[in-house]
């Protein structure tokens, strides 16, 4: 015993282990998945490619009218053109550049993807936390409403909501947002419902801690790992469904660039000139296959029964 | 006479399940003299557990009181338990489910201060921190680390300095060492036994593992489905078991002795279902020493000499 004890005495003596966050351990298993880093790298494309939009497609000079956004500039004299040096994916049939839209186009749906994220995972979070920490008869009024929600359509009540507020970037964010609510609700309070059982919060209630520390202190940060995964996929999904209610003319209103609307209004010549359609479809594409692939990665990352 | 500080008088725990009262603690009486320990002895599903977290308040008791330093805590509203909360704490029986992986060590010891002790300030708080990591025998380096990088006797540490942040006077230790390895035990008993001996501490010691219990207790009571069947001081229950339960379980302790004829009393049957238990004795269906009137009559624990309790028929003589 005493052999022990000086040892440990001894040991003291040396360094204090430096508090190293478990987010280096999840950095440290994402790194290992090839899948993982290469949606890391898409989405971190994208991010960057909204920060520099400015530097990427800068805005041009008109005489008389002073600065034009790179994304509302008009060359008439080359509308629908085809991709060349000067236009790398063409243009469309007002004579902008394609390439400049995509690029500014990125701002908004990253726009999109975290506001709508933000809104449903925030509420969807409390309103799962409460649900599954309280159970009985508030779980059942917040499930029922959940129920609810879940039973309209996706597109269909982000339609409703987006007529009853009309379009604009805002309202559709808002719209998008609602719809995801039930998925994030539902993740969390089955979440909550097995960290809620577990001894650590017994014990938390034994030094007298109240409900709402032990739901966001104790409960939440171990329900943690689902709601990243799922907040990352959303993400993706909150594009995609901003993008379509764009295309049906209800989302965002020109001349802003979004994908979506861009999809849209390229529709009408797409057996003429493909890339009005084709590059801001792909840009859709690659950012939600990168958001996934990201959200896979996260979730083997995250899981601590792979811990190694 | 000692000063009892806490008195358990006709506690229940009923718990509803859907094939009807499940009897986890089922009118029980104890009481815990200042700075002893009560070791309350019983196999899995007797309902120790249950009975130290209804001290606690961690569940609601359905009936009886808990009396504590002469008052009941049954009674108190939120503020009242708040205060209760301070002087009477808890230490668990998994040390890698009552910790919570997400906060390193510091936070968890903190935490008791940061909900009770609004006021403290942060370096003080620091400083509370280090001198409990001290006491119970933890390197100061670990501070940050987290849970899941320490074995189960730093875990078990941890878990102790939390309970002892607030100075409590009570502490339940929920088979504090059974998840532990032998050679760990140890060390957790002796510190606990010192700190028992600083700090004037009163223990509700729960154990499945009778070697434990006679290393720590004053006083042994021996539960058997919700019941506590036998109450007496730590030697006699050794010496001179009263209740055929008990004689049946110190038995099952091994002798490190080969040549030692062990005369071992094997009970017949498995233990009765808690859900809505008939009338008469619990051990009935599996005593060795059983009479008619077992079966009918619950029996009450009846004093049968000083400081010894038993509930059995036979035990008191009364053949019916």
């Amino acid at each position: 015993m005493m052999n022990i004890n000086t040892a440990v005495e001894n040991r003291n003596q040396e360094n204090t282990q430096k508090k190293r966050s478990q987010w280096f351990e999840v950095w440290r298993r994402l790194r290992k998945n090839p899948i993982g880093m290469v949606g890391l790298f898409i989405v971190l494309a994208l991010i960057l490619t909204a920060i520099f939009a400015d530097i990427i497609s800068p805005a041009h000079y008109v005489e008389y009218l002073g600065r034009v956004p790179a994304y509302e500039y008009q060359d008439l004299r080359n509308r629908n053109a085809f991709p060349s040096a000067e236009h790398p994916f063409g243009t469309d049939n007002f004579g902008r550049d394609i390439f400049d839209r995509v690029v500014h186009g990125s701002r908004i749906s990253l726009q999109i993807g975290f506001v709508v994220v933000g809104i449903s995972m925030i509420v969807g979070v409390i309103m799962g936390t409460v649900a599954g920490y309280y159970s009985k008869i508030t779980d059942s009024i917040i499930m029922r409403i959940v129920d609810i929600l879940l039973a309209i359509p996706n597109i269909l009540l982000a339609i409703s909501i987006a007529a009853a507020l009309g379009a604009g970037l805002i309202n559709v964010m808002i719209a998008v947002g609602i719809g995801y609510v039930p998925f994030f609700a539902r993740q969390v309070r089955s979440s909550v419902l097995s960290v809620r059982e577990q001894e650590f919060i017994e014990a938390a209630r034994a030094i007298g801690a109240g409900d709402v520390r032990i739901m966001f202190r104790h409960i939440l940060p171990n329900c943690m790992a689902p709601i990243i995964v799922r907040a990352t996929m959303g993400m993706a999904l909150a594009i995609l469904s901003a993008a379509a209610l764009s295309f049906i003319g209800l989302g965002i209103e020109p001349p802003i660039p979004e994908w979506g609307a861009m999809l849209s209004e390229g529709r009408r010549f797409i057996r003429d000139h493909w890339p009005s359609t084709v590059f801001p479809g792909l840009a859709i594409a690659l950012v939600v296959f990168g958001l996934n692939m990201l959200g896979d990665g996260l979730r083997d990352a995250l899981d601590p029964r792979l811990k190694q | 006479m000692t000063e009892k500080l806490l008195e358990v008088k006709n506690l229940k725990k009923y718990f509803k399940t859907a094939k009807g009262l499940l009897h986890a603690v089922d009118d029980i009486n104890f009481s815990i003299n200042k700075g002893e320990t009560l070791g309350l002895v019983g196999e899995s599903g007797c309902g120790k557990s249950t009975t130290g977290r209804v001290v606690l308040r961690l569940l609601e008791a359905s009936g009886g009181e808990v009396l504590f330093n002469g008052e009941d805590i049954l009674q108190y509203n939120k503020k009242q338990m708040s205060a209760f909360r301070e002087n009477a704490q808890i230490v668990f029986q998994d040390p890698f489910a009552s910790l919570n992986p997400r906060m390193s060590v510091s936070e968890i010891i903190a935490e008791p201060f940061i909900i009770n002790k609004k006021s403290m300030s942060k370096t003080e708080r620091y400083q509370k921190v280090k001198k409990l990591m001290e006491t119970v025998g933890l390197a100061s380096r670990l501070e940050n680390t987290y849970p899941h990088e320490l074995d189960g006797g730093r875990r078990q540490r941890i878990g102790i300095a939390r309970a002892l942040a607030l100075n409590p006077s009570f502490i339940v230790q929920d088979e504090p060492v059974s998840a532990l390895d032998v050679s760990i035990q140890a060390q957790i008993l002796n510190l606990m036994e010192d700190l028992q001996k600083e700090f004037g501490l009163t223990y509700l010691f729960i154990s499945h593992d009778l070697s434990v219990i006679k290393h720590v207790s004053n006083n042994i009571a021996v539960m058997y489905l919700g019941k506590i069947v036998e109450m007496t001081d730590f030697s006699s229950i050794f010496k001179d078991p009263l209740h055929p339960y008990t004689k049946a379980l110190l038995s099952a302790i091994p002798i490190p002795n080969v040549d030692d004829d062990l005369e071992r009393i094997l009970l017949e049957g498995d233990v009765p279902s808690p859900i809505a238990p008939p009338p008469g004795c619990r051990f009935y269906g599996r005593c060795f020493m059983r009479k008619d009137i077992c079966k009918d009559v619950t029996p009450e624990l009846l004093q049968v000499s000083e400081g010894r309790y038993c509930a059995c028929h036979v035990v008191h003589g009364q053949d019916g």
